[in-house]
């Protein structure tokens, strides 16, 4: 049954791969769609008695993967709460993108191959959360690179696609390195990859703080932040956006990005024995939050926003993990992950209805063209920048931010951050909400409306994303803890410093007047006086900052600098090889001496006489030399 | 008997073909595709009965032993066990289709083509089955003269420059090993009195180890040019580029498995102390040829030496493995050797399709090939996919049991090799986005894969997969070779003497 759940996708996948342009696109669709439905289906038929009967997983064995000497890695899946919490997410909302995908590509040639990547992108997904062993979990962990790389690239005629595609799968195989290397110490020291027995043995082989776990710690951080796209790897996720919009969601919302959340919180013990690691997640987490918000305030192209948003929600979750809050890391994963699949899809009703427009500054007034677009992006929105009371992302993302300072591990900077995180981000995405939906409609394009199958999911998503808050509500406002209960099977509780109603009133009602802040400075720049910005932003030192936000804070550049351009200059200048000209050499300096040497049999008798004396000559003088001697 | 037929089937194909040629091209090629199959069908046969027959590890599935010259102590001497088993059978699938890739690709002096191809496959199966130092020597010979003809009249435009390269390399290489072997004769019999080439005898020979280490520099020399390992690699992106699809073919994905199965055989347990005392040498040479070679690969404007500098990278982990001395990585090595025939193989195979479309490698005149041929750009992807190490593909389990036992031997070296895998990306993409993706200025329209075409690469596909989700039933017939390496059975040798007293039989479990 539990195997189910990947085999579903994985099947489809082969199915649309095989059959290919056999089938029609209404059996396409029912093949991609179905599959991903009844493995969501399959889900929840597993995972409610799952969750009523308090047990703790899970396992199935399928098949032994590979077996040599002392180390063995099976095909073996295990289902707990927390990776029920990701499955569930996964099927559900990857089902969602699905039907919107119907829709969104239905004008498109290549669509057997889109689903077909598509479902192996959340097959890949599955069996990454689903691995009860870690070599499994690299094989999910690299499948959806493997996606990320089909789809982003999926429109190849545009070279500057198959960059970002490549690009996107070189950037995360760096970090996935750092990871591997883990995996080849966590077997010499625990003689196992098994996750169970890591997590169990762990605490007796290492102490805390130990060097060894340390640098295990980081090395699994390495691959982390290559896939959930943090510093100082997130280099590849703006550039995604070359991929449909539905490829987007799926990446930032269901699959993917989130990854590397799943994998520190999966391997929560390793980070707990070393503080420094578990410092660097938050650390890692508080600066990326800051510079992608930073980063989505300047950007045009609305699917960019939402880019830099996710890095910088994505950022949140490391911060939540970093100082133990780990359920509050996942729950702020599933809220996000409604609420971002909703902007993106959002986003791709925005662009389809303006002839596949993606600047924001081309777009404005179409609150009254797609009301139904704007209502639901609004929700989104709303949720995204943390709206008081009524947004799931308040519930969660308040959780971070106060925890940030009262847990044992938090720090004052890391709640500045999250805090200074909270202003920007509803900075950033009211800017987008008012370019695109408010204002003049600056080009006379008549949108059209997306059709049922397109909105279908948006209103499904709306909802989601408004109630699904209710799970988890913080002390000072009914202290709801339906969700961070249910994960303390899995993931310890968060360890308080002490706990102070007041502080945290004090600590919520300012993320709240800085997120209202956040809006109100939006609403003025952008819909009252956009003068006023534009003028502020073409001072000199504002220019600069605008342009190194744009760009990223440069990292391209830097990266592009230090390792990009020395390895593609020195493999130019080598494309020879120069170990083949030594041979080359050998070659030519025996040609020369058979040169010199045929020469010297000219046939010419006087020259051999010549040479006959000659060489009487020198032998006499040797041997009267050595007798004289 | 039965080992013999294995060589005999095709070098008796190989004269009925170009005996017949000049009657019927086609019947030639059905010769030769049935004369590799019938061996296959051998090989297979063995498998099946070995697997079923549930051989304790440590044993000689076959073993077979005729007096030939002994006199000098030569004799005819096959045996097979696991590590021999799957490279024969990897032997006989890329050969038979290697016939099938010539079908349409080679139109002039079909027979003595024919003739060449099962010979030099013949060399290579009597190379992986003879357990006779003088008679392997005999094999090694065999496939290289063959190999000579088929790059130098069937290859491309500097076909005469790579047959010769590829000629001295190795027969350089092959001479030091000659001396070697006799040098190991004269050893052996200074030390017990007793002449022969026989492998069992020869293993555990005493001697000095400054005597030792030369002798073990001889047999390195040959196979490491034929591996090859840097810095004796530059005959092979010649050979493989020039070389016509088939020789390709068989080049990168038998011949220099050739190297690495006469390393796993020959060097580690002839010379296993001096050979632990190379092994810092050996895997900064794998090292160095994984990350060198990639960056190469990276850089070639020609398709065909892309993917043979692609081998030269890959080949370098076999080298690392091979020397960590420890059961993981020699397992990942033979599943390498086996992957890598398959992928490499299979690439250079879709490098010859696309020759046979648009006359050209240059990957500068390719590009949206995808358009035209979505089928053949899924199979390429599934090709590229395992180069660079994808998970569920063959090549991926055997770098990560490599990559995984070599930390045990040396961390520095295994993060350099790790970082290789990045670089495999960076190669492996730009193969897909030069051909496949991306714009195209053609007029003309390209079939996409035919049904022979399809007969080619489907049982490719299948086996790398079948390799990536369930290698188990190739770890498991491999098992009982690296025991005779890294067991205590490789210090003493009980083996010895048994081997001369055995009955000479063609049965089962005969010799231990």
């Amino acid at each position: 049954m539990l195997s189910l759940i990947p085999a579903l996708p994985f099947f489809s996948a082969l199915v649309l791969i095989l059959g290919g342009r056999a089938f029609s696109r209404g059996a396409v669709s029912a093949i991609a769609c179905g599959s991903i439905g009844i493995a969501a289906a399959i889900t929840l038929l597993l995972g409610i008695p799952f969750v009523q009967s308090g047990e703790s997983s899970i396992v199935q064995h399928l098949w032994t993967w590979m077996q040599a000497g002392n180390f063995s890695a099976g095909i073996d899946l295990r289902l707990d709460a927390l990776s029920l919490a990701f499955v569930f997410v996964i099927t559900f909302v990857g089902f969602l993108i699905h039907v919107y995908s119907t829709g969104y590509m239905a004008d498109d040639a290549d669509y057997t191959r889109f689903f077909a990547c598509m479902n192996l992108f959340v097959g890949a997904m599955l069996l990454l959360v689903l691995a009860d062993n870690l070599v499994l979990l690299y094989f999910g962990w690299e499948g959806v690179g493997l996606c990320s790389y089909l789809l982003i690239g999926f429109w190849y005629k545009d070279p500057a696609n198959g960059y970002a595609a490549r690009k996107a799968f070189i950037v995360t195989r760096v970090g996935d390195t750092a990871m591997a290397i883990a995996l080849f110490m966590l077997f010499q020291h625990t003689g196992t990859l098994q996750i169970p027995q890591i997590l169990a043995h762990a605490p007796e082989i290492w102490t805390t703080g130990n060097a060894i776990i340390v640098l295990i710690a980081f090395l699994l951080l390495g691959g982390a932040v290559g896939k959930s796209a943090q510093l100082p790897l997130q280099t590849w996720l703006p550039d995604a956006m070359a991929g449909p919009t539905p490829v987007s969601a799926l990446i930032h919302a269901a699959t993917m990005v989130t990854a590397g959340v799943y994998l520190v919180a999966r391997m929560h013990v390793l980070f707990t024995l070393a503080p420094a690691a578990q410092t660097g997640v938050a650390v890692i987490g508080a600066v990326t939050l800051l510079l992608a918000g930073c980063s989505a305030l300047v950007q045009t192209d609305i699917k960019r926003v939402l880019a830099y948003s996710t890095i910088s929600q994505i950022g949140y979750m490391f911060l939540a993990l970093g100082v133990g809050a780990w359920s509050a890391a996942i729950f702020h994963f599933v809220t996000h992950a409604f609420f971002k699949a909703l902007l993106f899809m959002g986003a791709g009703a925005v662009i389809v209805a303006m002839h596949h427009e993606q600047d924001m500054f081309k777009m404005g007034g179409l609150r009254k063209q797609l009301p139904a677009v704007f209502w639901t992006f609004l929700i989104g929105a709303a949720s995204l920048s943390a709206i008081p009371f009524v947004t799931s992302g308040f519930y969660s993302k308040d959780q971070i931010v106060w925890l940030a300072w009262s847990s044992v591990q938090g720090h004052t900077f890391y709640w500045i951050a999250a805090i200074a995180g909270a202003f920007l981000t509803a900075m950033y995405t009211f800017r987008m909400v008012f370019l695109t939906f408010y204002g003049a409609p600056a080009t006379h394009h008549t949108a059209h409306t997306p059709g049922n199958r397109m909105m279908i999911p948006l209103y499904i998503l709306a909802a989601c994303s408004t109630l699904a808050g209710f799970v988890e509500l913080p002390h000072t406002l009914g202290h709801v803890t339906l969700f961070s209960s249910w994960l303390q099977q899995v993931l310890p509780a968060v360890q308080l410093q002490q706990e102070s109603v007041a502080l945290e009133w004090t600590s919520q009602l300012l993320a709240a007047g800085l997120t209202f802040t956040g809006i109100y400075i939006a609403w003025t720049w952008v819909v009252q006086k956009p003068d006023g910005m534009v003028r502020f932003s073409q001072m000199p030192f504002m220019r600069w900052l605008r342009r190194l936000w744009f760009s990223g804070w440069a990292f391209d550049g830097f990266y592009n600098m230090l390792v990009v351009r020395p390895f593609v200059r020195t493999a130019r200048m080598n494309r020879r090889d120069m170990i083949d000209r030594i041979y080359t050499a050998v070659t030519r300096i025996t040609e020369w001496c058979h040169d010199v040497l045929s020469r010297t049999q000219s046939g010419i008798l006087r020259w051999y006489i010549m040479g006959v004396v000659l060489g009487a000559v020198v032998i006499l003088s040797v041997l009267i030399w050595r007798v004289s001697v | 008997m039965v080992l013999l037929y294995i060589i005999l089937i095709p070098m008796l194909g190989a004269l009925l073909s170009w005996l017949l040629a000049a009657r019927s091209t086609a019947l030639c090629r059905w010769i030769a595709l049935v004369s590799l199959l019938g061996s296959l069908a051998l090989v297979a046969g063995i498998w099946v009965i070995s697997a079923a027959g549930n051989v304790p590890p440590d044993r000689w599935l076959y073993n077979w032993q005729q007096p030939w010259i002994p006199h000098f102590g030569i004799s005819l001497h096959l045996a097979v066990d696991g590590l021999s088993l799957v490279m024969l059978a990897l032997t006989f699938l890329l050969g038979a289709l290697s016939v099938l890739i010539s079908w349409r690709e080679i139109t002039f002096r079909v027979g003595f083509f024919h003739f060449n191809l099962l010979f030099v496959i013949a060399g290579i199966a009597g190379v992986f089955l003879t357990m006779d130092l003088f008679l392997f020597y005999f094999f090694w010979e065999v496939m290289l003269i063959p190999m000579y003809f088929l790059i130098g009249i069937w290859g491309h435009e500097r076909r005469e420059y790579a047959a010769y390269k590829f000629f001295i390399f190795t027969q350089a290489g092959g001479l030091l090993m000659l001396l070697a072997i006799l040098g190991l004769y004269f050893t052996h019999a200074a030390n017990t009195g007793v002449y022969t080439f026989d492998y069992f005898y020869l293993l555990n020979t005493p001697m000095q180890r400054a005597t030792a280490q030369w002798l073990m520099l001889g047999f390195l020399a040959a196979f490491m040019v034929k591996l090859p390992a840097i810095p004796f690699h530059t005959w092979l992106p010649d050979a493989h580029t020039e070389a016509p699809t088939a020789g390709s073919v068989i080049l990168a994905g038998l011949l220099l498995k050739t190297g690495a199965y006469g390393i796993l055989r020959f060097v580690l347990p002839l010379f296993p102390a001096v050979a632990q005392g190379f092994a810092p040498w050996a895997m900064l040479l794998g090292v160095a040829g994984i990350l060198y070679g990639g960056q190469l690969a990276y850089s070639q404007p020609d398709l065909k030496r892309l993917i043979a500098y692609t081998s030269v990278s890959h080949m370098g982990f076999v080298l690392l493995g091979a020397f960590a001395f420890n059961e993981l990585a020699y397992k990942g090595v033979v599943m390498q050797m086996i992957a890598h025939g398959i992928s490499t193989g299979a690439l250079f195979i879709i490098a010859g399709l696309l020759y046979e479309r648009m006359h050209t490698r240059a990957l500068a005149r390719m590009g949206g090939l995808w358009t035209a041929m979505p089928a053949m750009g899924t199979v390429t992807m599934v090709f590229v996919m395992a180069s660079l190490g994808l998970p569920g593909l063959g090549n991926f389990v055997a770098e990560f049991l490599i990559l995984l036992g070599s930390w045990q031997a040396s961390q520095v070296f295994t993060i350099l090799a790790t970082i290789g895998l990045v670089i495999a990306t960076v190669y492996s993409l730009r193969i897909m986005q030069k051909v496949f993706f991306g714009q195209t200025e053609r007029q003309y329209a390209l079939p996409d894969l035919r049904l022979r075409e399809w007969l080619i690469v489907t049982p490719l596909i299948a086996v790398i997969l079948f390799l990536g989700v369930y290698p188990q039933p190739v770890i498991k017939t491999i098992t009982n070779y690296e025991l005779r390496i890294t067991g205590p059975e490789a210090t003493t040798s009980p083996d010895a003497n048994n081997t001369r007293a055995a009955p000479v039989t063609d049965s089962l479990f005969v010799i231990k």
